[in-house]
């Protein structure tokens, strides 16, 4: 999505988040802008290295004096914009989506290879889910062990689709995307054929690496065994974006 | 093409269509079809055989489907050689051909009449749909002999881009999809991206349930839009355009695809039109019978050959739009009403509507209603005379009890509105929007709540599931309102209700999530009793004693401590 | 110590593995500094078989799986002033509600006819009836007070304890989470 800027075009702005005066590369998003300040945003899909997807919507954030809601991520700064990143209103509306996340699919965490490594349960940490307040949706999802060494358990898939792009955007080979619709989304390889009959696939594991809960993991971990490091991909995106 | 050409070409048509004394229009509409217009005109074919004096031809949409099949007699006077009669017919038969031939130059068929004095008739304003049901939408020839194309080529040769963007600017025009974005502005700001590649894009994926405005327009007058996409092109700078067309409306396609190719021949698209520097050429794209393509940042991704799913916005199309060009996207209303503003201008059409609503709408009426069909009215018309003059009123004797516009975004407005005008800022107001233009009429019979679980389920069918309140928030407040209409909900599932319409509304990616809730939020404004009605008591337990039993046990505690 | 200032207390589980209570029990040696202010009225951890009419605090651990486990959480709501959900099979369904990914009929016959030998059948005299779903505790009665975890730590419980006898609404928000 975005290259390094030539020094000429790049212009630098200030703005306030949560009344901190900071200053920013007018190429930047508030949400890379409040972390190298410090100010934490939660949010899910995104991801340094890979395209912006706004699919989440957690890291939505207010500006002051407009009741109009923008996704941190996906939005520009710009000269005096006033930033609210932890308004009660967007508590409450965080707390809500990492809510909806957990009643969507079949996150039993005591059970999970990811459990104590996730980010959905850092989430819920975060965000104060203390209970769901929605129904559990308990709807039937297919675990695809067929790949050698991998595993997709779509039960705890949160649809943040990090594995779509960072298989199309970093590794080349598109094994990953979406199909069907609404609460019927999920993500599959190589049109729909079982992981492990996938052509495409290179057998890389970024996906696994990157995936946010234990939806892609390494086959032979047992609960809370997952470990996941994500550190190789700011190095390769800086490297591919290199002309 | 130059002007002088076509203004022959308009008048050797004329004469020819005058050389027979009978004209009979059958409407060919989907709508008409449906109920065997196909057979109709086979028989009336039939019938005339090869009699010079009467011509047959099967036309677009003449409004009343409730009637159809429709059919439609102008016959000159036998005094004038310009003045003519007109007759129309209801509910016809192919049986009923030999009886309508035989009548021609006699008295009319008595029991298939319909009154054209009716309001349905007399109080619609045509703009969009002037040529709707008057001529053979399969013959380029019939549009240009009623003045189609004239704005086109005098555009081109007598025009510059910035005059033609002048003249919709001034018209005011607000875009017809939904929005009601101005369009001059919409226009110029692609206008004013650099120059390059950049595309126009006309929105066909006409899907709120209930809503057929813009396939009537595509099936009953197909070049009107074409016009309109190639005045697009010159004013902003575009030399390509896709239509995005539901898969669903066949009958638009073929016309549209036939009107391409005779637009084509006749230079009046493709490689230097009318022999000017333009060029402008337009495809045809599919959509897969997802609503969310309707969404424009959808719609061009589909277009690319990617799943069809919105991105956020900024950047707008008209910055970064189909494969990262500066795109234009319009509505094909929207796109149908530029030809007549350029050839009248763009004061003509501001002297229609109201204040901030200029010209005419196009809805389509359903439900509930005497009169279903197709209208175009002025806007500022208030909604009672739509519903109860135009529309004919509740049939059955049944009282009106709400009208649903703007589909599975807007909501439903109450019979205490119904003297409003019908504009963008007022329906807004009232909770609802005016929306593509579908209009679902409802008696006392129906249950709001039943309505709006309608709604929601249909949102969440289409949600095309990339973002979580969208995705996951309709699916929690359709079981919601599932639970409600089963009589199984007590209060705090509505207070959970409410709380999810306003997260969704302000979270969601797209416009599908952030108006799924609409039609939740307007009912529970007008009709919060008949959600109420439905509400369980509270279980034996807990039922709100917490926060008491909080304060007790904190107090004897707090004692108990000291 | 007045005794009649003393905080009542009464717990159960429903569907769970007890692990909650055995986490309860590591609180250790703080159990006797508990037993200075706190009464244990009912709990499976000591003798009382009746629950008594009035408690100021009432635990439960373990989902709502059975006929039997819905009477019991109404019952704990009734005669409870403030309740605690414990443990993520309270809080959430945990492992007792994978089942619910299944019709109940199919899930009886894998456990009774389909993997036993021995006269194969369902136990249907003297053991409460399974419901259709399990459920988390506060899909069936309002709850005041959520602490997740699998189990609790005995330091969560703790604290959970001690804040209400030193008459303050405890918040473990920032101290469990689920699958802890």
């Amino acid at each position: 999505m975005k290259g390094p800027g030539t020094a000429s075009s790049v212009r630098v702005v200030t703005l306030k988040i949560n009344d901190h005066d900071v200053s920013a590369r007018e190429s930047e998003s508030i949400l890379e802008v409040a972390r190298e300040n410090g100010i934490r945003i939660p949010s899910l899909c995104q991801m340094d290295g890979l395209s912006i997807a706004g699919a989440c919507r957690l890291c939505m954030v207010e500006l002051k004096g407009s009741s109009r809601l923008l996704a941190g991520c996906a939005t520009r700064v710009a000269e005096g914009m006033e930033v609210l990143t932890n308004t009660e209103r967007l508590r409450k509306y965080r707390r809500m989506i990492v809510e909806l996340l957990l009643a969507e699919r079949n996150h039993v965490c005591s059970v999970c290879v990811s459990n104590g490594r996730c980010e959905l349960q850092d989430l819920a940490f975060e965000c104060g889910v203390d209970h769901v307040r929605f129904p559990y949706r308990s709807a039937v999802y297919q675990v695809d062990a067929s790949h050698d060494w991998y595993r997709v358990d779509h039960n705890r898939c949160v649809l943040c689709l990090r594995c779509v792009r960072v298989c199309d955007e970093i590794e080349g080979a598109h094994t990953w995307d979406a199909m069907g619709r609404g609460i019927n989304c999920q993500v599959v390889t190589d049109l729909k054929r079982p992981w492990g009959e996938s052509d495409s696939c290179t057998g890389c594991g970024k996906c696994v690496q990157i995936c946010p809960t234990g939806a892609l993991v390494k086959h032979g971990t047992s609960a809370g065994e997952m470990e996941k490091d994500v550190h190789f991909l700011p190095y390769l995106s800086r490297m591919r974006h290199w002309e | 093409m130059h002007l002088d050409e076509l203004a022959d070409f308009a008048a050797e048509v004329r004469k020819e269509q005058q050389e027979s004394k009978h004209c009979i229009r059958v409407c060919m509409a989907a709508g008409c079809q449906s109920s065997g217009a196909a057979a109709v005109l086979d028989g009336l074919k039939g019938q005339v055989d090869d009699d010079a004096n009467v011509h047959v031809k099967g036309v677009g949409c003449m409004g009343l489907c409730a009637a159809g099949p429709l059919v439609e007699i102008e016959s000159l006077e036998a005094s004038s050689k310009t003045a003519s009669s007109k007759t129309l017919y209801q509910k016809v038969t192919a049986d009923d051909a030999e009886a309508i031939v035989d009548s021609l130059d006699a008295e009319p068929v008595e029991r298939l009449r319909c009154s054209t004095d009716i309001p349905f008739f007399a109080w619609q304003k045509k703009v969009v749909l002037e040529n709707s049901g008057i001529i053979d939408p399969e013959e380029i020839k019939e549009y240009i002999a009623a003045d189609g194309y004239l704005g086109l080529v005098t555009a081109l040769t007598e025009l510059t881009p910035a005059d033609v963007l002048r003249e919709i600017k001034a018209s005011g025009l607000r875009g017809r999809g939904g929005g009601g974005y101005l369009t001059g502005l919409k226009w110029s700001t692609v206008a004013k991206m650099p120059p390059g590649q950049k595309y126009v894009i006309c929105n066909s994926d006409e899907g709120d349930p209930g809503a057929f405005m813009d396939r009537a327009v595509l099936e009953s007058d197909p070049h009107r839009v074409l016009e309109g996409m190639v005045l697009a092109g010159y004013a902003v700078g575009a030399d390509h355009g896709f239509v995005y067309i539901r898969a669903e409306y066949p009958l638009a396609i073929e016309r549209l695809k036939k009107a391409i190719q005779q637009a084509t021949r006749q230079g009046l698209l493709g490689k230097n039109i009318c022999e000017t520097r333009l060029s402008f050429d337009i495809e045809i794209r599919l959509g897969a019978g997802a609503f969310v393509c309707g969404e424009e940042t959808a719609l061009m991704a589909s277009i690319e050959g990617s799943r069809g799913q919105p991105r956020p916005r900024p950047p707008y199309p008209a910055a970064y739009g189909l494969f990262g060009q500066p795109t234009l996207i319009n509505n094909v209303e929207t796109l149908a009403n530029v030809p007549s503003i350029i050839r009248h201008g763009g004061d003509w059409f501001a002297a229609m509507g109201t204040e901030r609503s200029k010209g005419t709408k196009v809805f389509a009426l359903a439900g509930r209603i005497q009169n279903t069909g197709l209208i175009e009215v002025p806007m500022g018309i208030t909604l009672r005379d739509i519903i109860e003059t135009i529309g004919g009123g509740v049939p059955d004797g049944k009282t009106f009890k709400a009208v649903q516009t703007g589909g599975p975004s807007g909501g439903c407005i109450p019979e205490q509105f119904l003297d409003l005008p019908v504009d963008y800022d007022t329906l807004r107001d009232v909770g609802s929007i005016m929306g593509s233009g579908g209009m679902i009429v409802m008696d006392q019979s129906s249950s709001m709540v039943e309505v709006a679980r309608y709604f929601m389920e249909f949102c969440m069918d289409e949600s095309c599931g990339k973002c979580v309140p969208c995705r996951a928030g309709t699916d929690q407040m359709y079981h919601l309102l599932d639970k409600i209409v089963k009589e199984k909900a007590t209060s705090r599932d509505l207070a959970l209700l409410e709380e999810l319409c306003d997260m969704v509304s302000a979270t969601s990616l797209c416009g599908l999530g952030q108006t799924a809730p609409n039609p939740v939020l307007s009912t529970l404004r007008y009709f919060r009793q008949e959600y109420e009605e439905k509400l369980q008591d509270l279980a034996v337990a807990g039922s709100g004693q917490a926060d008491l039993a909080r304060a007790d046990s904190s107090a004897s505690e707090t004692e108990e401590t000291k | 110590m007045m005794q009649q200032n003393r905080i009542t207390v009464a717990t159960t589980w429903l569907d769970g593995c007890s692990g909650c209570h055995m986490s309860l029990l590591d609180i250790d040696d703080r159990l006797f500094l508990l037993a200075e202010k706190v009464d244990f009225v009912y709990s499976p951890l000591v003798d009382a078989k009746q629950l008594p009419e009035s408690v100021d605090v009432g635990i439960i651990e373990g989902s709502v799986s059975t006929d039997e486990d819905l009477h019991k959480a109404i019952e704990f709501r009734k005669r409870c002033k403030f309740l605690i959900s414990l443990g993520d099979c309270a809080v959430s369904g945990n492992v007792p509600s994978m089942r619910n990914l299944f019709k109940l009929d199919d899930v009886l016959d894998r456990a009774y006819r389909e993997n036993v030998q021995v006269n194969p059948q369902i136990p249907r005299d003297g053991v409460p009836k399974l419901l259709e779903k399990v459920q988390p505790l506060h899909g069936v009665v309002d709850v005041d007070l959520f602490v997740q975890g699998c189990p609790p730590s005995a330091e969560v419980i703790w604290n959970v304890l001690s804040e209400l006898v030193a008459g303050r609404t405890p918040d473990p928000t920032k101290l469990t989470r689920f699958g802890a």
